[in-house]
C-alpha cells in the first residue's frame, strides 16, 4: 500500500525530534519510557517518605501536637496510596519498561504508543492526586477509604475523598493499559527459540503481574465508580439506611486489595531471581519450581480477600475458609525462599550492592512471611488487625520485601541504563543504613501492635505505655531518610564518575547483558536466536563433565561493539508520537471537572477524545 | 570480624531495651489477658510465635550459613551448575503445608469456640457507635448509658454491636480482640472478665477526625456491686434544691440547646437523642469518648469550646457558637456533676 500516497494535515505528522524536551514528551522508546517511570517513581518515593517522616515525629511522644487531626488524616492516606500506587507499582512498572524487551529480545513493546499513554496518565494521575493538598485537602479517609466513612455526606472534612476515588481511577487507567501491554508483549514478541520456559524469571513475574493487574483493576474500578458516585451523585451504594451495604465496599477493595499486595511483591520476587543467580554464579535453583509458585500465589492471591475482614463479622465458616486459604498461601511463598537459599548454595557468593539488597530481601521477607501467617489464625488476628503489629507485617512485606527488591534492581540494572556502574562503597553504606533503619521502625511495631497500639491514630495517651517504642521507631524513620541519602549521592555520583560498565559488568546470565550500555534505541542490532534459558551465560560458558562452568573459547557469539556504532537503517523502530500524551492529560480535566464544574469534564473529554482520534489517525512517518 | 561484635552488641541492648519496656504499666496489652477469650487468643498467638521462631531461626540460620560457607574465595570460583532438585522441592512444599495443618486444627476449633454462645445466663449489652462515643445500653435490665460499660465479673456478656454513622470497632485487649460496628448489621462478640477490675478499650476501625478520642472502659464488678450499681442507673435525676448553683444551672440547660441532643430522665424537656444520656453523668468517672477525666475543670472546658479539645466533636462550642457566658456555664457544669 505504500505506493498510495495519502496527504494528511502537517498535525498528524509525527513528531522527529530525537534528543531534548520534545523528544521525551513524544517518546514511545520502551527504555525513555522506563526511565520516566522510575524518574517520577522515585519522586513520588522521596514525596511519601517526607510524609512517612511527619508521622513519625508526630508519633514520636505520647500527645504529640505537631500535626492535627485532619493533617495527620491527610498524610497517613498520602503516605499510603503513595507508597502503593505512586511509588511501588511504577517502580516496578519502570523494570518492566526497560528490561522486558531486553530480556526478551525484542526491540521494544507490542504496543509503543499505549506504553507512553500508560506512563502519562499513571503522571497525570499522580499530579492530580497531589493537587488535592492545595484544594481543599487531600484525601484523608485512608489508603483502604472505607464506606460509608468515605461515601456518606459529612463524616470526613472537605473534598479529599472525591479526589482518590477519581484520582485512583486514573491511576488505575494507566495499569491496566500497561497490563494489557505486557501480556501481548510477553507472549508475542519473544525472540526466536524463547520458549515460556525459557524466559527470566524477571519476566515470568511481570506477566504474572499483568494478568493480576488485568483482573484486579476493574475490580477497584467497580468500587471507585459507585464511591464516586455517592459523592458526586448522591447515590447510596453503601448506604445501609437507604439499602445500601457499609460491607459491599470492602469486599470489592479487598478482592482488588490482596491481589494487589502480590502486584506489589512478585516484581521484586523476581528482580530478586535474577540477583542471586547472578552473584551466586549458579542458575536459579528450581526454576519450575520458582516460575509455578509464583503463578500458584498470583492464583491463590484471588482466595484470601476476606482475612481483612475476619472481624466484620462475617462468621465462622467463612473465617475458616479465608484462615485456611491464607495459611496455605504461604506455601508458595516458602517455596519461593527455600529455592532462593539453593540457589546460593553451594555457588560462589559475591556480596555486591545489589546481591546486598537481594539478600536483605531474603531475610526481611521471611519475617514478614511469618508474622502474615500469624494473621491466619483469626482469633489472634483479633486482637492484632488494625494495631501496629499489621503496620509492622506489610512492611516487612512491602518495605523489607518490594523496597529492598528494588533497590536490588536498582543497583543491578542502572548500570545497563547509564552505562556506569554505581559506587561499592556507597551501595553497601546505603543496604546498612537501611537495614538497620528499617529494622529500628518497624521491629518495635510488632510489639507495640501486640501491646495494643491502634494504627490512624494522630494521638496516644501516655498512661497507654506506648511512648518509649514510639521515640525509637522515629529515630528508626531518620536512618532510613539517611539511607536515602546515601542512595541519591551514589546515583548523582555515579552519573558522571562511576566506572564504565560494559556490556555485561556482571558477568550475568540474561540477554539484556548481551547488549551495549546504554543499548542503541533498537537494543539489538541482530535479533538474537535463543537455545537456553540463561542464554548469554550459555554463551559464555559450556559446562565440563562434573558441571562447572568452563568459558568459551571463541568467543564468536560476543558482541563486536563497532558494529554498535553503526546506523541500522533497516531496523524499523515505531515513530514518537504526541497523542498518548494529548488523550492522558483529557483525564484530570474530566476528574477536575467533576469535582468543581462539570462542563470542565466535557472539556477533558473532547481533549482525550481529539488524543484518541489523533492516535488512530496519524501515519507512520514518510521516510 | 568487628561487624559481628557490633551486631552482638547491638543485639544485646536491644533485648535490653526490650525487657525494660516490657516491664511498664501496659492496660492495652493483648497479651496480657484476664479473660477466657483474650485468652485462648494470646494462647493460640503464642503456639504460633514459638513455630515461627523455630522456622525463623531455622531458615535464616540457612541464609547466614549458606552466605559464609558459600562466599567467594578467589575470582576464578566455578561453582557446580545445579539446576534443582525435585526431591527437595517436594519437601519443602509438604513439611510446611503440614505443619500449618497443624496449626490449621487448633486455629479452627477455637475460631468456631469463641463465636458460639457461652454456656449460662448470658448478660446482653447493646453497643452502639456513634463519632466518637459509645451508647450502651442493656435492654433486659433498661439501662441506658456511654462510654463505661459495667458488668458483671466471672459472667458472659453477649455485646451486641452495631453503628449508627460509620464503622467503629470494639476492642478490649485484655478481655477480647476486636469486633466490628457496622452500620446496618448487628455483630455479636462474647467477652467475660475473671475478676473484677478497669478494662480499657478503644475504636480500633478508623472513624474520621477523632478516631483517636473514642475509647471506653469495661467495669467488672462483683455480683451485688453491679446489681447495686443497675439500681442506681434506673432512678430518675433527682432536682437540685432550688437556689443553688445547680439548680441554676438546670435551668440553663433545660431551656438552651442541649436538651435537642442529651436526656436527663427526670427532666420534662431533656428529650435528645443524638447525644449520651446525661440522667447519670456523675457515675461515671470519664467522658467524650471516655478521653477526659470527669472533673469540673474537664467539663469547663468541654462545655466552653468541646471542638477544640476534640476534634470534630459533634457538640458545638459553648461560648463561640451558643452565645453561653462563663457563668452560665459554671452553673451548668455544677448540675452536671451533680448527676450521680
Amino acid at each position: 500500500m505504500a505506493s498510495v500516497a495519502v496527504t494528511r494535515p502537517s498535525f498528524f505528522r509525527r513528531p522527529r525530534a530525537t534528543t531534548g524536551l520534545a523528544a521525551w514528551l513524544t517518546t514511545v522508546d520502551h527504555k525513555r519510557i522506563g526511565i520516566l517511570y522510575g524518574a517520577t517513581a522515585f519522586v513520588f518515593f522521596l514525596l511519601g517518605g517526607i510524609e512517612a517522616l511527619l508521622l513519625r515525629i508526630q508519633l514520636a511522644q505520647p500527645n504529640g501536637a505537631f500535626l492535627d487531626a485532619d493533617t495527620y488524616n491527610q498524610v497517613f492516606t498520602m503516605h499510603g496510596l503513595t507508597m502503593i500506587f505512586l511509588v511501588v507499582m511504577p517502580l516496578s512498572s519502570a523494570f518492566f519498561n526497560y528490561l522486558i524487551p531486553l530480556q526478551i529480545g525484542a526491540r521494544d513493546v507490542a504496543f509503543p504508543r499505549l506504553n507512553a499513554f500508560s506512563y502519562w496518565v499513571f503522571l497525570v494521575g499522580g499530579i492530580f492526586l497531589y493537587s488535592s493538598f492545595f484544594l481543599g485537602g487531600a484525601p484523608n479517609g485512608g489508603w483502604f477509604g472505607y464506606a460509608p466513612l468515605s461515601s456518606g455526606e459529612g463524616f470526613l472534612p472537605g473534598t479529599g475523598m472525591t479526589y482518590y476515588s477519581i484520582g485512583l481511577q486514573i491511576v488505575g487507567v494507566a495499569s491496566l493499559a500497561s497490563a494489557v501491554n505486557f501480556i501481548v508483549t510477553i507472549l508475542n514478541e519473544r525472540a526466536p527459540g524463547m520458549s515460556l520456559m525459557r524466559m527470566p524469571v524477571f519476566t515470568w513475574m511481570t506477566l504474572v503481574v499483568s494478568f493480576l493487574l488485568l483482573f484486579a483493576m476493574p475490580v477497584i474500578a467497580i468500587a471507585l465508580f459507585e464511591l464516586g458516585f455517592d459523592r458526586l451523585f448522591g447515590t447510596l451504594f453503601f448506604n445501609p439506611a437507604a439499602g445500601g451495604d457499609a460491607l459491599l465496599w470492602q469486599h470489592l477493595f479487598w478482592l482488588f486489595g490482596h491481589p494487589e499486595v502480590y502486584i506489589l511483591i512478585l516484581p521484586a520476587m523476581g528482580i530478586v531471581s535474577e540477583v542471586l543467580p547472578t552473584f551466586s554464579r549458579k542458575p536459579l535453583f528450581g526454576y519450575a519450581a520458582v516460575v509455578f509458585s509464583g503463578i500458584a500465589i498470583g492464583f491463590m492471591g484471588w482466595g484470601v480477600w476476606a482475612h481483612h475482614m475476619f472481624t466484620t463479622g462475617l462468621g465462622p465458616v467463612a473465617n475458616t475458609a479465608f484462615a485456611l486459604s491464607t495459611m496455605f498461601i504461604a506455601v508458595p511463598t516458602g517455596v519461593k525462599i527455600f529455592n532462593w537459599l539453593g540457589t546460593m548454595w553451594g555457588g560462589s557468593i559475591r556480596f555486591t550492592s545489589p546481591m546486598l539488597f537481594a539478600i536483605g530481601f531474603v531475610a526481611m521477607f521471611i519475617i514478614g512471611g511469618l508474622s502474615g501467617v500469624t494473621h491466619a489464625i483469626v482469633p489472634s488476628d483479633f486482637q492484632q488487625q488494625d494495631t501496629y503489629y499489621v503496620v509492622a507485617h506489610f512492611h516487612y512485606v512491602l518495605f523489607g520485601g518490594a523496597i529492598f527488591g528494588l533497590f536490588s534492581g536498582a543497583y543491578y540494572w542502572l548500570p545497563k541504563v547509564t552505562g556506569r556502574v554505581l559506587s561499592e562503597g556507597l551501595g553497601k553504606l546505603h543496604f546498612w543504613l537501611m537495614l538497620i533503619g528499617f529494622n529500628l521502625t518497624f521491629a518495635p511495631m510488632h510489639w507495640l501492635g501486640l501491646q495494643g497500639m491502634p494504627r490512624r491514630y494522630y494521638t496516644y495517651p501516655e498512661e497507654a505505655g506506648w511512648g518509649f517504642w514510639n521515640l525509637i521507631e522515629t529515630v528508626g524513620s531518620f536512618v532510613i531518610a539517611a539511607s536515602i541519602l546515601v542512595f541519591m549521592v551514589n546515583l548523582v555520583r555515579s552519573m558522571s564518575r562511576g566506572r564504565e560498565a560494559g556490556a555485561d559488568p556482571w558477568d550475568a546470565r540474561t540477554l539484556e547483558w548481551s547488549i551495549p550500555s546504554p543499548p542503541p534505541h533498537y537494543n539489538f542490532a541482530e535479533i538474537p536466536d535463543v537455545r537456553h534459558r540463561d542464554e548469554l551465560w550459555h554463551r559464555k560458558y559450556a559446562e565440563d563433565e562434573r558441571g562447572r562452568p568452563v568459558p568459551v573459547v571463541a568467543g564468536a557469539e560476543h558482541h563486536d561493539e563497532a558494529d554498535d556504532e553503526e546506523e541500522h537503517p533497516d531496523i524499523h523502530m515505531p515513530d514518537p508520537s504526541y497523542f498518548p500524551l494529548l488523550a492522558a492529560l483529557g483525564l484530570p480535566v474530566i476528574g477536575y471537572g467533576l469535582i468543581y464544574f462539570w462542563p470542565v469534564a466535557v472539556v477533558g473529554g473532547l481533549i482525550t477524545l481529539a488524543g484518541l482520534f489523533g492516535w488512530s489517525l496519524e501515519p507512520v512517518a514518510e521516510e | 570480624m568487628t561487624r559481628r561484635r557490633i551486631a552482638l552488641a547491638g543485639f544485646v541492648v536491644l533485648v535490653g531495651l526490650l525487657m525494660a519496656a516490657c516491664t511498664g504499666d501496659l492496660p492495652y496489652n493483648s497479651l496480657d489477658p484476664a479473660g477466657p477469650v483474650a485468652e485462648k487468643q494470646a494462647e493460640l498467638y503464642w503456639l504460633v510465635f514459638w513455630i515461627a521462631v523455630a522456622v525463623f531461626v531455622l531458615v535464616e540460620g540457612l541464609l547466614v550459613f549458606a552466605m559464609i560457607r558459600f562466599r567467594q574465595r578467589s575470582d576464578d570460583d566455578t561453582p557446580r551448575q545445579i539446576h534443582g532438585n525435585t526431591r527437595l522441592e517436594i519437601m519443602w512444599t509438604i513439611i510446611p503445608a503440614l505443619l500449618l495443618a497443624g496449626v490449621a486444627v487448633p486455629t479452627v476449633g477455637t475460631i468456631f469456640d469463641l463465636a458460639s454462645r457461652p454456656a449460662g445466663e448470658v448478660l446482653e449489652v447493646n453497643v452502639t457507635g456513634n463519632q466518637w462515643w459509645w451508647e450502651v445500653e442493656y435492654p433486659d435490665l433498661g439501662v441506658l448509658t456511654a462510654n463505661e460499660i459495667h458488668i458483671p465479673a466471672g459472667r458472659p456478656v453477649a455485646m451486641n454491636l452495631t453503628s449508627k454513622d460509620v464503622i467503629h470497632s470494639f476492642s478490649v485487649p485484655r478481655l477480647a480482640g476486636k469486633q466490628d460496628l457496622i452500620p446496618g448489621r448487628t455483630n455479636t462478640l462474647y467477652i467475660e472478665a475473671a475478676e473484677p477490675g478497669t478494662y480499657l478499650g478503644l475504636c480500633k476501625e478508623f472513624c474520621g477526625l477523632s478516631h483517636a478520642n473514642m475509647r471506653f472502659r469495661v467495669i467488672a464488678q462483683e455480683s451485688s456491686e453491679f446489681e447495686a450499681w443497675v439500681d442506681d442507673q434506673l432512678t430518675e435525676a433527682a432536682a437540685p434544691p432550688s437556689g443553688t448553683l445547680e439548680a441554676e444551672g438546670l435551668e440553663y440547660f433545660s431551656t438552651g440547646a442541649c436538651i435537642g441532643c442529651h436526656t436527663v430522665r427526670g427532666v420534662e424537656p431533656a428529650v435528645g437523642k443524638i447525644g449520651p444520656d446525661l440522667t447519670h453523668l456523675a457515675s461515671r468517672s470519664t467522658f467524650a469518648g471516655s478521653i477526659f477525666e470527669l472533673n469540673e475543670r474537664n467539663l469547663t472546658r468541654w462545655l466552653e469550646d468541646a471542638p477544640r479539645i476534640k476534634p470534630g466533636a459533634k457538640m458545638p462550642s459553648g461560648l463561640r457558637e451558643l452565645g453561653l457566658t462563663e457563668d452560665q456555664i459554671e452553673a451548668m457544669a455544677a448540675y452536671l456533676l451533680s448527676l450521680e
